[in-house]
């Protein structure tokens, strides 16, 4: 057997995530958000009319999906339903959750609303635990300014240990130094190592043990602790994806 | 969902004492004291903002007054009463 788009993972991608990748090279970058926080104004600024709408296999959840280059690399950018959380309480939250865990994708930005940025940190957190490369965005920059909301940026940036970028998505301010961001953590200049939260000893001796009873290829391909966390949480809907994707992954490692 | 029959408290505005949330009354604010679920149900709670000591609002009752219409952060999220009475509040 060759190579097929099969053993490329591209038919994964399409099957399962209707995504469709214009070349081999295009970098996928997950856009997420609570809603209102301006995730379409931003995608809209960044893809302009490169971009598509369709749904999310299987669910009634549209996906909008759309390109950009930057210095020599050729993006697609993946537009997520807005959400609070990324538990899984809806099928919004489900398809969010699956596309960041098991999409692969290389950056996950997360577009903040800088009004109310309490509890859109609540969301970052969430995605934090679950993938090292994440931009967040504060948007509505201007809007917190009017009202009195001073954020200080660097401050946040140290805490989180993430990319901090004030943003005004509606007139562009701030997209370049996102866009100049996403190449340096492309390039590796940039490998942020976000702050992970420690829970108490009981839940982490859990986590540990349930790490060490994952089957190997989980552990090498996906995030372990944050698969455990959710188990412990007894999330049932993770289990339902783990089987809809891995199984996928692991009958196309053997028919290759 | 678990429900809380043992707790029953009398809703007193005079004195603001704690109350459940689905006795709130339409326009008022109270503040979260306490959820009293406990996994999923309150995560689901916190991930949208309502937080101990975080403010809460009654925007509007449904024409049925089930769901009730809430203010939390700026956002208006929508309860329903057998939700909603699992949270206690204190009117402010």
């Amino acid at each position: 057997m060759g190579l097929t788009s099969q053993s490329s993972g591209l038919s994964l991608l399409k099957e399962k995530f209707n995504l469709t990748k214009k070349a081999e090279e295009q970098i996928i970058i997950a856009l997420a958000g609570n809603p209102n926080t301006g995730k379409s104004t931003l995608f809209n600024y960044l893809t302009g009319l490169n971009q598509h709408t369709g749904n999310w296999p299987g669910k009634t959840v549209s996906n909008a999906q759309g390109s950009f280059k930057y210095k020599d690399k050729e993006y697609l950018l993946v537009d997520l339903p807005g959400t609070y959380s990324i538990l899984a309480n809806s099928q919004e939250e489900e398809v969010a959750r699956d596309f960041i865990c098991f999409g692969n994708p290389k950056i996950t930005i997360v577009i903040a609303d800088a009004t109310c940025l309490e509890r859109n940190l609540n969301l970052t957190l969430q995605i934090m635990e679950l993938a090292d490369n994440v931009i967040l965005c504060l948007n509505l920059i201007d809007e917190a300014a009017r009202k009195g909301i001073k954020i200080d940026i660097s401050k946040l940036e140290e805490e989180l240990k993430i990319p901090v970028i004030p943003m005004v998505a509606r007139d562009g301010t701030g997209v370049d130094m996102l866009k100049e961001t996403i190449d340096e953590m492309i390039e590796e200049k940039l490998q942020p190592k976000p702050l992970k939260i420690i829970y108490n000893d009981k839940i982490e001796s859990l986590v540990s043990e349930i790490i060490e009873n994952l089957p190997e290829f989980v552990r090498e391909n996906y995030n372990a602790r944050w698969i455990a966390l959710r188990l412990i949480d007894g999330d049932n809907s993770i289990l339902e994806s783990i089987q809809e994707f891995l199984m996928k992954d692991v009958h196309m490692e053997a028919e290759v | 969902m678990e429900t809380y029959n043992n707790v029953s408290i009398k809703f007193n505005q005079l004195k603001h004492e704690n109350i459940l949330l689905n006795q709130l009354p339409v326009g008022k604010t109270a503040r979260i004291k306490e959820i009293l679920n406990s996994g999923i149900t309150r995560r689901r709670f916190l991930d949208l903002g309502i937080i101990p000591n975080s403010t809460i609002s009654v925007e509007r009752l449904s024409p049925s007054g089930n769901p009730i219409a809430f203010n939390i952060r700026g956002s208006i999220i929508a309860l329903r009463k057998e939700e909603a009475q699992n949270i206690i509040v204190k009117p402010l």
